[in-house]
């Protein structure tokens, strides 16, 4: 990959997908951000770009959306009608987490003893931030890889939308634990004083918890030995790519109120850090039927109860009534991103779960009316 | 005041309803609208929440939740019961763990060094079974309570608690999380050998494997693939967390609305009234669109009857209100009304 100078802030998403090197998807569970993920991937894939989408998706909509049965954890390459390439990756957390400890031990003999750990099995799938972390992993990677112009990232379903910024951070205030010091200093036969301290603590501790969560904590850290700086390394490295001008964050969010506020909060904190957001999708708008007041529209239907017409009245009185409420929701949120370009993908008829219903997303996406 | 004998039996089948779903499917709703519905027969229910998101007291109008119950619906000389709410996050529920473990005098210290952190870290589930633990013991007491009343000699339980809620209902992690989440206490029945943890998760795992005493009612919307997904987490909660499975609410769906297919035209002049310009594709434009939606609903909620063979509750999709406390009672009755209908009997 090449590297821009200046943080991408486009016109339009068909500029985003043109010229960014990373994107990264953030929402809310529940908004779209896989299927809007792939639809980016896709249209850079139509323009030429060679495209690689990575989800953390468990509930495999990603493999779903792109008509896939087996994508995953390796670039998976989907064949179609583009220019250009289009790959999917569907992120293993185990798997890339065992890839890290491989990269880093010194020799074949001290990753097998790390992957063979209790601790490391229970960490590895437990540990706060994790997935996050290994989503940050394989971004890194594949961003790294020459076969790939951009990748774009569906974030984790955490219970914020921007957990995952922290993840890289997580990991290693694990790592430097003070108490892992002093837990794996008995071996280097020092600290006899602080080790006193450390055995009261663990007695106390090994009484509700057992101690053989000790016990695999202890030959855990003892066989990591050495590998800390290299891990740190690679999540410093991780930490610096989310700040990076090539990464382009777009806000996913529908029309309710509840995950516009989570929006706005993540725009907030994109802004603490003074990074520009270069997108917002907003997705199930529902449809504008009429120009006509809610009000108007419900009173009308309340003169005709109980004939075809009131109905008729009724309904399109919901439709506007939904659409004007959803505006509302929006229009803080679109002043607060400008200058980032905004598109409202409406409701569709029917879910999607091919490559079809993907280009019918790209049409909503990629049009200029925005 | 509390008068549970003319109660729906669903609010009665079991003391704890975990109400599990995707996120976005509008599981924070459907806890509000199971809990009024249950306060609506008499009954008083304590809506415990996870995670912490403050969208549920402002659904009854009422300020963010505290880990302290508070009162979000009063009980009234109709008969409703009350409903209260509290917060269960993991780190309070440590920290009053560890306090119980007898390790209070150091559990503000173990906290704030990170032991805490560090333990729970290497201790995948500990969070959610501290958590699931805490519930237990509201339970338990809720157990007591009802031995009380129903002992005639007069002598007691010596754990009743007058003031215990009648329905316990939860307001789970979101979809994959919520899997694990209950199936915390298998998972650390198999990782940890002895102790007070062990026991702990022994005894979480006996009350959600229990059909008296939890059920997990699931919320999907008439989707596909929150649909698909329900019907996963359904097979999996049974198989292997071994939990029994309460109604399925399906949430947000379109009601119906007469004259749909009318021609706008034709129905005006039925109605011996006329259009503006342009009003008749309006008209036409918008019920074609809802009659698009209510065919796929019923698409979907044909195929979720075939992969679950479980009573469907249906809730109406609120065009009129936000949900505050007057949608809230909307979907409450609507909840009663699907209780109401007989299982399996197809509807339209």
């Amino acid at each position: 990959m090449s590297g821009t100078v200046e943080r991408l802030v486009p016109a339009d998403l068909g500029e985003l997908v043109d010229r960014a090197e990373i994107v990264i998807c953030c929402g809310s569970g529940g908004v779209g951000k896989t299927t809007t993920a792939a639809v980016l991937a896709l249209q850079a894939a139509r323009d030429g770009r060679r495209a690689v989408v990575v989800t953390i998706d468990p509930a495999r909509r990603l493999a779903d959306a792109l008509g896939l049965t087996d994508i995953g954890n390796t670039p998976t390459t989907i064949d179609g009608d583009w220019d250009g390439e289009l790959s999917a990756v569907m992120l293993d957390t185990k798997s890339t987490f065992d890839a890290v400890v491989v990269r880093y031990a010194a020799d074949d003999d001290q990753a097998q003893r790390i992957l063979a750990n209790r601790f490391y099995r229970n960490i590895s799938g437990a540990l706060s931030g994790t997935q996050e972390y290994m989503a940050m992993e394989k971004l890194y990677e594949l961003q790294a890889d020459a076969a790939f112009d951009l990748v774009v990232v569906d974030t984790p379903p955490t219970r914020h939308a921007l957990d995952f910024l922290d993840a890289p951070k997580n990991l290693t205030r694990f790592l430097d634990h003070r108490l892992y010091r002093i837990l794996t200093a008995p071996t280097r036969g020092a600290m006899k004083a602080v080790n006193r301290v450390a055995t009261s603590f663990i007695r106390q501790v090994t009484k509700v918890v057992g101690a053989e969560v000790f016990d695999d904590a202890i030959a855990f850290f003892q066989a990591f030995e050495g590998m800390e700086d290299g891990f740190r390394e690679r999540a410093d490295a991780v930490l610096e790519l989310l700040d990076d001008p090539r990464t382009a964050f777009v806000l996913v969010a529908s029309p309710r109120r509840d995950t516009v506020e989570e929006a706005r909060y993540f725009a907030d904190r994109l802004a603490e850090s003074s990074i520009p957001v270069a997108g917002l999708v907003v997705n199930r708008v529902h449809p504008r039927f009429s120009d006509q007041l809610p009000e108007g529209l419900r009173e009308r239907a309340r003169t005709l109860a109980g004939t075809d017409l009131g109905g008729l009245y009724g309904n399109l009185a919901d439709f506007a009534l939904i659409r004007s409420r959803e505006d509302e929701h929006l229009e803080g949120l679109a002043e607060q991103v400008a200058p980032a370009p905004v598109a409202r993908v409406p409701y569709l008829r029917s879910d999607v779960h091919d490559l079809d219903g993907l280009a019918e997303i790209a049409t909503h996406l990629f049009s200029t009316d925005g | 005041m509390t008068d549970a004998a003319g109660a729906d039996p669903f609010f009665t089948a079991s003391r704890v309803v975990i109400v599990a779903g995707k996120g976005g499917v509008g599981k924070t709703t459907v806890t509000s609208a199971l809990a009024l519905a249950a306060a609506r027969q008499g009954l008083r229910a304590l809506i415990v929440e996870l995670e912490g998101k403050s969208g549920l007291a402002s659904t009854f109008g009422r300020e963010p939740l505290d880990y302290d119950e508070v009162v979000l619906a009063d009980a009234d000389e109709t008969g409703g019961g009350e409903v209260r709410a509290r917060t269960l996050t993991p780190d309070d529920a440590l920290i009053e763990y560890l306090d119980d473990a007898g390790l209070g005098r150091l559990s503000k210290r173990l906290v704030s060094s990170g032991v805490v952190d560090m333990v729970s870290t290497a201790v995948p589930g500990l969070r959610d079974i501290v958590v699931l633990g805490k519930v237990k013991q509201i339970e338990q007491r809720m157990a007591a309570e009802a031995r009380r009343r129903a002992d005639q000699t007069g002598t007691g339980d010596a754990d009743a608690d007058a003031d215990a809620p009648d329905l316990i209902v939860i307001d789970a992690p979101a979809a994959g999380h919520a899997i694990t989440f209950l199936r915390s206490a298998r998972g650390l029945i198999d990782a940890v050998r002895v102790g007070p943890i062990r026991s702990q998760a022994t005894d979480v795992q006996r009350m959600l494997s229990d059909a008296e005493r939890t059920q997990v009612v699931l919320v999907t919307l008439p989707e596909e693939t929150p649909v698909n997904e329900l019907v996963e987490t359904a097979f999996s909660l049974e198989d292997e967390v071994g939990v029994s499975l309460g109604p399925v609410v399906v949430n947000a769906l379109y009601p119906d609305v007469e004259g749909l297919d009318a021609d706008p035209a034709e129905a005006a002049a039925a109605a011996g009234t006329s259009l503006r310009k342009g009003e008749a594709a309006e008209l036409a434009a918008a019920a074609d669109f809802r009659r698009h939606r209510i065919a796929l609903q019923e698409e979907q909620l044909a195929r979720l009857a075939e992969g679950l063979p479980l009573h469907q509750i249906r809730l109406p999709f609120l065009f009129e209100s936000e949900l505050d406390p007057e949608g809230l009672a909307v979907l409450a009755d609507a909840f009663l009304a699907g209780l109401a209908e007989a299982p399996v009997e197809p509807t339209s």
